[in-house]
Order: C-alpha cells, then sequence, then structure tokens
C-alpha cells in the first residue's frame, strides 16, 4: 500500500472497507460509516489527546544530540509526570528512516538530559522567565536505546514546557512537520498517547449526531497509545510497550446495556481493543478504573467483548495486523490485504479505514448467521476459538423504524433540524 | 456531596483564562476556597508563577489565547493538570485600539486583536478542550463553557466598535454552540457580568469614578452562583 503524506484527518475520499462477519469484503466510502451502524450498536472510542512526545536536546555528559521519544508511563494520574520510558536516537529527526537514525550516546544512570533548542540563547520563552526542561537517565531498558528517564521540576512546568518544547512522534513519510492539531481526534482529551489514536481521525461531531438518531451509543476511554515503530527490529519485535489505561464506570454500564440488548460492541482502534480486552476477566465482565494493558491480541487471544474493529489500514508483519487475527480467519485477512493492494487503499495514521467484524463463518441457507461460527469445519486452524459469551442474534430493524431512522437522519443532515435535544 | 457553601463545589474541574487580574483573578481565587480543582491561563509568566505560589493547589499556565499555535499547549496542560474539564470559562479580553477610538479610525490589525483574543481564542480553546468536556458530561458531570460578554456585545456604544463586535460575535458563538452541544451534553452560556473595577475598564474610561463600578469579586460570586445552579440541574437530568 501506498503511505498517506498529507496530515488530513477525515479527507472527502477516504476509503474504507468493509470485512463482514462471513469474511464478505465490500467496499465503500468513510463519509457513509454511519450507514454500517444498527439502532442498539455502541461505539467505543479512545479519546486520548496525543503528547509532543519527541524532545530533542543534549547529552549533557558527551554534548551529543539526541532525541527522546516517549513511550510509557506507569499511569495517567496528573502528577505522575516525571517518570516515563523512553527511545533515544542520535542526531537528526523524523526526515530520516527510523531505522537508519543513529544510536544516541551512551545513556548512563544520573546522565542529565536538556531539551530545548540549547544553541539559541535568546528564546523568546527564555526571556519571559520559562526554564529548561530537563531530564535524568534512570537506567538503561535492555537495549542501548531504551531508557528509563525521569522529569525535574514541579508537574505544571513539566507539562507547560513539554508542550513548548515537544514535537508530536512522526515519521518520514510525512513531510511536513506535524503540530498538535494534525494528531488530536475531535474528542481528544487527557494528554497521554504517545502516538495519536489515529482510527479515531475518522470521527466528527456530525457522525456521532448521526449515530444519536440512528440510536446508537458513543462511550469513551483513554489509553495511552503507544509507539508504533522504534527502527530496531529487536524492540519493534516486543511491541506493543505496555499501556496504562483508565476505563470509566460510565463506559462499562454501556457496554453491559448494549450487551443486554443484543447490540455489538465496536471498537474504534486497537487500543480500544487493547484496554477493553484487558479489563475484561475471563467470564467477559469488565472492571472499571486504571489499569495497564500488558498482553497482545493476536489469533490466539479470545475476544470477550469487542464484536467489531474499524481502524486503519494495516500489512501483515505490524503488530496491529496480528491483533486483526483475533477478529477473522488467515484467509479473510489474506482477501482483504490483497483487496487494499490492488485497490491502492493508503496506509498509514492518514490513510484509509477498515472495518472487521468478529469472524462468525460462512452462513449456509436456512441457517442464523449466529450459529453458523459454531461450525468449526468452516474456521482456518489460526482463526480465533469462539466458544463462550457470543453475542445473541442481532434484532433486525423492521421496516418502519429504520424508515423513520433514516427520514429523521437526512433532515438533520440537511440541517433542517437539530439532533436530539435531551442532554446525556 | 458537598457539606456546605465552603466546598460546594468540591470536585469540579475548572480552568479560567485571563486568571491574574480583574475578574479572572476573582473567579480562581473564589472558585479555589469552594473546593474545585482550578487551572489558569495568562500572558504573563511572572503574574502567572506568583499567583499559583500564593494560591496552592492551583495550576497556573502561560499562554496567550490569540495565538493559533499557543491553543494546543494551553489545552494540554489544563487537561493534564486537571485530569479532564468540567468548566471552562473564556474570560481573556482584549479592547481592541487603546485608547478606544471610532470605528472609521480604528485600524485593521486593531480589530484583528480583539477578534483573534475576543472570538477566535475562545472559540479554538472550545474546540479544542471539546473532548474533555464531552467526556465528562457522559460521565454524569457537569459541561459548562462560560464566555464573558459585555453589555457592548448588544449596545453599540461609540468608540466600543472592535471591542463591541467581537463580544457580539461571541454570545453569537455561545446561542450557537448551545443549540449545537446540548446534545453531547455540554451547555454553552454568554456571560455580561457588568461594568466592573477592572484593569481593562480603566483602560477604557480612564476617568471612570471606581465607586459607580461593580467590584470584580461580586461579578464572580454571582457567576459562580450561576455554575452552581447548572451543576444541580445537569445532576438532576443525568
Amino acid at each position: 500500500m501506498k503511505a498517506a503524506h498529507q496530515p488530513i484527518q477525515r479527507p472527502p475520499g477516504a476509503r474504507l472497507l468493509m470485512v463482514g462477519e462471513q469474511g464478505d469484503l465490500q467496499p465503500m466510502t468513510r463519509s457513509s460509516l454511519a450507514r454500517n451502524f444498527s439502532a442498539g450498536d455502541l461505539l467505543v472510542a479512545n479519546d486520548a489527546a496525543t503528547l509532543p512526545a519527541s524532545l530533542h536536546g543534549i547529552h549533557e555528559a558527551s554534548g551529543e544530540a539526541i532525541e527522546i521519544r516517549l513511550a510509557g508511563r506507569p499511569s495517567l494520574a496528573p502528577s505522575d509526570i516525571h517518570q516515563f520510558t523512553a527511545v533515544a536516537f542520535g542526531a537528526g529527526d523524523y526526515r530520516v528512516q527510523t531505522e537508519d537514525r543513529p544510536v544516541p550516546p551512551t545513556l548512563g544512570p544520573g546522565d542529565l538530559l536538556r531539551f530545548g533548542d540549547l544553541l539559541r540563547k535568546n528564546l523568546p520563552q527564555r526571556r519571559r522567565g520559562q526554564g529548561e526542561l530537563q531530564a535524568r537517565v534512570i537506567r538503561q531498558l535492555e537495549h542501548p536505546r531504551l531508557i528509563e528517564i525521569d522529569f525535574l521540576g514541579h508537574p505544571d512546568f513539566v507539562w507547560s514546557e513539554m508542550a513548548r518544547q515537544g514535537r508530536p512522534i512522526q515519521y518520514a513519510h510525512l513531510r511536513q512537520p506535524l503540530q498538535l492539531w494534525n494528531v488530536w481526534t475531535r474528542i481528544a482529551g487527557r494528554p497521554v498517547a504517545f502516538e495519536p489514536p489515529s482510527a479515531g481521525f475518522l470521527l466528527d461531531w456530525k457522525l456521532l449526531s448521526e449515530l444519536q438518531v440512528r440510536g446508537v451509543g458513543f462511550a469513551t476511554l483513554t489509553l495511552a497509545a503507544g509507539l508504533s515503530s522504534t527502527g530496531e527490529a529487536e524492540l519493534d519485535a516486543r511491541l506493543p510497550f505496555d499501556e496504562a489505561y483508565h476505563l470509566p464506570k460510565a463506559t462499562v454500564r454501556a457496554i453491559q446495556r448494549t450487551r443486554q440488548r443484543g447490540g455489538r460492541v465496536i471498537a474504534l482502534g486497537t487500543t480500544v481493543v487493547r484496554a477493553l480486552e484487558d479489563a475484561a476477566d475471563s467470564s467477559g465482565n469488565l472492571r472499571p478504573g486504571n489499569g495497564v494493558a500488558t498482553h497482545r491480541i493476536g489469533p490466539h487471544r479470545e475476544l470477550q467483548i469487542v464484536d467489531a474493529l474499524i481502524s486503519g489500514t494495516h500489512e501483515p508483519g505490524e503488530s496491529h495486523y496480528e491483533l486483526l487475527r483475533a477478529f477473522t480467519t488467515e484467509e479473510v485477512l489474506h482477501h482483504m490485504s490483497s483487496a487494499l493492494e490492488i485497490k491502492g487503499y493508503r496506509s498509514h495514521e492518514f490513510g484509509d479505514s477498515i472495518w472487521v467484524e468478529k469472524w462468525v463463518g460462512k452462513v449456509e441457507k436456512n441457517e442464523t448467521p449466529g450459529r453458523a461460527g459454531e461450525n468449526s469445519t468452516n474456521r482456518q486452524q489460526t482463526a480465533p476459538q469462539q466458544t463462550t459469551l457470543r453475542r445473541p442474534p442481532r434484532p433486525r430493524q423492521n421496516g418502519r423504524i429504520r424508515d423513520a431512522v433514516a427520514a429523521r437522519l437526512r433532515l438533520v443532515t440537511e440541517g433542517f433540524v437539530p439532533g436530539l435535544s435531551s442532554p446525556r | 456531596m458537598p457539606k456546605s457553601a465552603a466546598d460546594s463545589l468540591q470536585g469540579l474541574r475548572v480552568a479560567i483564562t485571563g486568571g491574574t487580574s480583574g475578574l479572572g483573578l476573582a473567579l480562581v481565587e473564589q472558585l479555589r476556597e469552594r473546593g474545585a480543582a482550578v487551572a489558569f491561563v495568562a500572558r504573563d509568566t511572572h503574574k502567572v508563577q506568583a499567583i499559583a505560589g500564593k494560591l496552592d493547589g492551583t495550576h497556573g499556565f502561560t499562554g496567550d489565547v490569540s495565538r493559533k499555535e499557543e491553543i494546543h499547549p494551553i489545552a494540554l496542560g489544563i487537561n493534564a493538570a486537571l485530569g479532564g474539564l468540567d468548566v471552562l470559562i473564556n474570560n481573556a479580553s482584549s479592547l481592541g485600539p487603546v485608547p478606544l477610538a471610532l470605528l472609521a479610525d480604528t485600524e485593521c490589525e486593531d480589530l484583528e486583536t480583539a477578534l483573534d483574543t475576543n472570538l477566535l481564542g475562545p472559540f479554538r480553546l472550545t474546540k479544542a478542550l471539546l473532548g474533555s468536556l464531552t467526556a465528562s458530561a457522559r460521565e454524569g458531570r457537569s459541561a459548562v463553557v462560560i464566555n464573558i460578554t459585555s453589555d457592548a456585545a448588544a449596545t453599540p456604544y461609540p468608540t466600543w466598535g472592535a471591542y463591541g463586535v467581537s463580544k457580539a460575535a461571541l454570545s453569537h458563538l455561545s446561542r450557537i454552540w448551545q443549540e449545537e452541544l446540548q446534545e453531547h451534553g455540554v451547555r454553552v452560556e454568554a456571560i455580561d457580568p457588568g461594568d466592573m473595577d477592572t484593569p481593562l475598564h480603566h483602560l477604557a474610561v480612564l476617568d471612570a469614578d471606581p465607586a459607580e463600578l461593580k467590584r470584580p469579586q461580586d461579578s464572580a460570586r454571582e457567576i459562580i452562583t450561576w455554575i452552581e445552579n447548572a451543576r444541580k440541574s445537569q445532576e438532576v437530568t443525568s
């Protein structure tokens, strides 16, 4: 696939490839996304805002230039701003392919890292009395690039200077330097993500209004989405790193209601899948509150909560692609990848999208979709085993309700009436 | 639940722009006294640091809401320090030309300055913080945006053109957003605090008699009462 190289979150011609619960492929435009939902479904999104997690500076002991890409944090607590895991690079920036970046100077415990444009002493912000962001290396984490650091100063100072001096992490396929507004989704809230939860780029307030009119619920969680690449095969093999998250009680309640009513839980982004499946116990009960997602989701992980995923396009070998293998079979994913390639879908964070439903198997004549998946002969050997907690068969909308929803939606989208007026 | 008026806003997360003088400072002080978690923004780092140091527990951030490139760093600081947001008070204001000028004598750049601070700043900051505000609403908390406006938004006072135009636009922006955001649980209100004894008013009317002006502390108290009522009403609804 060709990488999307412009940071446009909602391009008019963006495409979406739908992979149905029987593996059927259906190309569509992303602007018609709302039609895929049924009344009673619930869309869950990651509302993390993206940190300016790329910090350039100097390693005090050697005097050499470094770039630090923040990659992990023990918790999402506002005051817990000091300790981070980070990936370190030598001189250079995002315009050089990550795998071609030089290694950083040797970083030892106690070493001081100073951030900011240290060659220009008369910075305007310096004249306004602002300080210099600094951190000390705590230790190396089993790889010369992977370190644990401790920022110095009051939390408000650290937040403030990180916001001023940091830049969003980006890669060589994007030519222009990214700004925070390029990487914050419409629903961005607490700044905890290290890279954007980019599936959320397709959301806007109009889509949320349309979903509400259709009777589709919307809920959020916050997960500190981590790095997608480090440039080192050894580290990339360990992705995704552990990711802290917060699952609100209101979201757990919304999921419970959805399941009781036979609706689908649709995750907007792989980070949502990771948080929800991490917070679920073996019976599918969700634990609200704070957690750290440590497990990888792949073909051997039984999905307890999520019925479908909306995500960016992913290619074999990526950790996100591995997660898709929890949803459907190798054969279906192979067909999907071929279609994405042949039809020229765009990849990476500003690219096109996929909608992948949890595999239920081929439907034979006179057989309901809910039962078909229990026929294991229809599954590839590597497909996930889904024997428990299957969502009850989805109630189909009758014609009158569907027509009423469609009529209401037309009026809203054409601007004749406001959306539902009752505040939640 | 709060036990007394002193902690009636316990747990409420509030951000205020223009928080180092006049009405903004009075709001920071009184909201803190009532138990709210408060973040404030202003342009002067020394004033921000002095007030954050004096009012223990508040979070001060340096920033200029009229500058597009400073909006997201401001929003980041607010969201990070408070762990989310329930109430945003867009209070920072610019008069435009000082001394005040007839509209025909107003330089385009002065009108732009007033619009950048009084209209585009609140628009951009509200957009950047809408994710947190709607998250607050989904969790059954208050979610409110208060835009501080003026009677100059409704009355065409000569020489108050740049300010009056920008505040009129801010008032209408508030009404449209109130219609559009209520389905997401966010309430948007434009509030005129009255003519107050503040540095901004003295810049506009050099010979104003302070005795004839409202104390910013009194206006702050009225706004906080409005927030308390909005909070009760939203809690009942949710």
